[in-house]
């Protein structure tokens, strides 16, 4: 059982350990470095799931695109500790209490689902590029052709906020 | 536990064949240099200059470390590692060759066949440019800086030109696994044939994506001193170029393995031969392509001057992108159109 289980909970601690620092790294470029392991780790769940196509996804938009455009606007603006914005302790009170209820809300949810450990899944072949096509160009074509209507909508919105206003 | 054995030898062969192709892709930029140039070009290590790759090796291992005193240590050593490792992580998913019959049990010469292989080269890619990055950012020092940020932004605007060219190859070969791609060029059938236009888009992202001349604003002497490892000495400054050598090489076998038939040659059936003997017949051929491949990468860096900042971007977002979306579409139709679709 716990040999069977070893991939996963070492992938787990060092999730949650990245995560944690994420949080705790003084330097905003370090946070955003221990996210990207963090992406990794968990891209290390998906293939204990056996969904190859969603890690490989996983890992070239999250870890190679969008958390490279984080890391490049942190070096642009460069922060450091005299930038560093001070919040008022309501706000902290207020934050700590919605973290707070959000971990109950989850801790919640993983209790009630029994057994956590993936111990079946390897045999399933939902995960795979074949499987994965055929669902999302059959089952849910409209929700899928929907989507990417949704994101061709923001992106022409983000240009047209990029956009240099030339008549002011 | 022989098959662990097998994949553990290919592994070591791979990685080696890597290292030594890397290092002896110096000496062949130098001497095409000289060639072009109508120099001599290195000649005096050993016989033509054939021991400068050690020389040079030994020289950079030699030299004093030094890690600048603002800079963020962790971070400075990540830089070149991270580099490293994902150049040579590419080897593994590239098919050298056919298989080997060896008592009657068959090996692919493919350290690995995933049904994803071209999505995990991305993948790799697209992480390699933290290597840049982190480096450039950790020697604090604005020129490095500039050239992280550079060498981000090239990478990223190319990517999407790239995986787009990649689109339209999946849509005529029906997968993504890069054995069964070489698989179905048997012959003359290479796929360059059936996306030229693809194929060139392809290549042209492959150099930047390697931060080659034409592209290689993230290290323009000119402008930068020495871009993102301008703060960098010894042997991690040694892995920032050697990395780039690897990268060269291994983009070359992926152009050579996607586009021109991998180990595949025209009459590969005719000759008659034992299955081994054609295997390393394919294999000797698919090396050939590669320093093809290689050769040509340095042909046009002596070639062509630098790009502007400017230019680099206005090709690779009004030029590169969609020429990589009408391929898409084109490709589409005629795939539709050879499907009896239209009909």
């Amino acid at each position: 059982m716990l040999n069977q289980n070893l991939p996963f909970m070492i992938l787990a601690t060092l999730s949650v350990f990245s995560a944690l620092m994420v949080v705790l790294s003084r330097k905003p470029v370090h946070s955003v470095l221990y996210l990207i392991f963090c992406f990794f780790t968990i891209g290390g769940h998906y293939l204990l799931l056996n969904a190859q196509f969603l890690f490989a996804v996983h890992i070239i938009v999250y870890a190679g695109a969008i958390m490279v455009l984080f890391l490049f606007t942190l070096m642009f603006i460069n922060l450091n500790k005299e930038l560093e914005p001070h919040k008022s302790n309501l706000v902290k009170a207020a934050a700590t209490i919605v973290a707070g209820t959000l971990l109950l809300v989850m801790v919640s949810t993983v209790t009630d689902t029994g057994n956590i450990f993936p111990t079946q899944v390897s045999q399933n072949e939902v995960g795979t590029v074949a499987v994965l096509g055929k669902k999302l160009y059959g089952d849910y074509v409209l929700p899928f052709e929907l989507t990417s209507i949704l994101l061709l909508a923001a992106m022409v919105g983000a240009v047209m906020i990029g956009k240099k206003n030339t008549e002011s | 536990m022989e098959f662990i054995i097998v994949k553990f030898v290919l592994v070591v062969v791979v990685f080696l064949v890597s290292l030594g192709i890397a290092a002896y892709s110096t000496y062949a930029e130098r001497k095409i240099a000289a060639f072009l140039q109508d120099r001599v070009g290195p000649d005096r290590a050993g016989p033509f200059g054939l021991l400068q790759p050690v020389a040079d090796g030994v020289k950079m291992f030699m030299k004093e470390e030094i890690i600048p005193t603002h800079a963020d240590k962790g971070l400075f050593i990540l830089g070149p590692s991270i580099m490293m490792m994902t150049a040579c992580m590419t080897g593994v998913v590239i098919p050298w060759g056919s298989t080997l019959i060896i008592n009657g049990t068959e090996y692919p010469v493919q350290i690995t066949d995933l049904n994803i292989g071209i999505l995990y080269i991305f993948g790799v890619v697209s992480i390699g440019v933290y290597g840049i990055m982190i480096g450039g950012w950790a020697s604090n020092n604005k020129y490095s800086l500039m050239g992280a940020i550079r060498a981000s932004s090239q990478m990223i605007s190319y990517e999407l030109a790239m995986g787009m060219a990649i689109i339209a190859l999946v849509m005529t070969t029906g997968t993504l696994s890069i054995g069964e791609i070489v698989k179905q060029q048997q012959g003359m059938h290479w796929n360059v044939f059936v996306q030229p236009l693809g194929f060139v888009l392809f290549i042209v992202c492959a150099f930047a994506e390697c931060n080659r001349t034409p592209f290689d604003l993230p290290e323009c002497e000119t402008e930068l001193v020495g871009g993102y490892h301008t703060e960098y000495s010894s042997m991690k400054l040694g892995f920032y170029l050697f990395a780039e050598y690897i990268n060269m090489f291994i983009s070359s076998a992926i152009i050579a393995s996607l586009y021109f038939g991998g180990y595949n040659f025209p009459f590969i059936d005719q000759l008659g031969l034992p299955h081994n003997v054609l295997t390393l017949l394919g294999t000797l051929i698919f090396f050939g392509k590669v320093f093809f491949f290689i050769f040509f990468f340095m042909w046009v860096r002596w070639t062509l001057p630098r790009f502007r900042y400017d230019q680099l971007m206005h090709v690779g977002w009004r030029v590169m992108i969609p020429l990589a979306l009408f391929n898409i579409l084109l490709t589409a139709v005629i795939v539709l159109w050879q499907n009896g679709q239209f009909n």
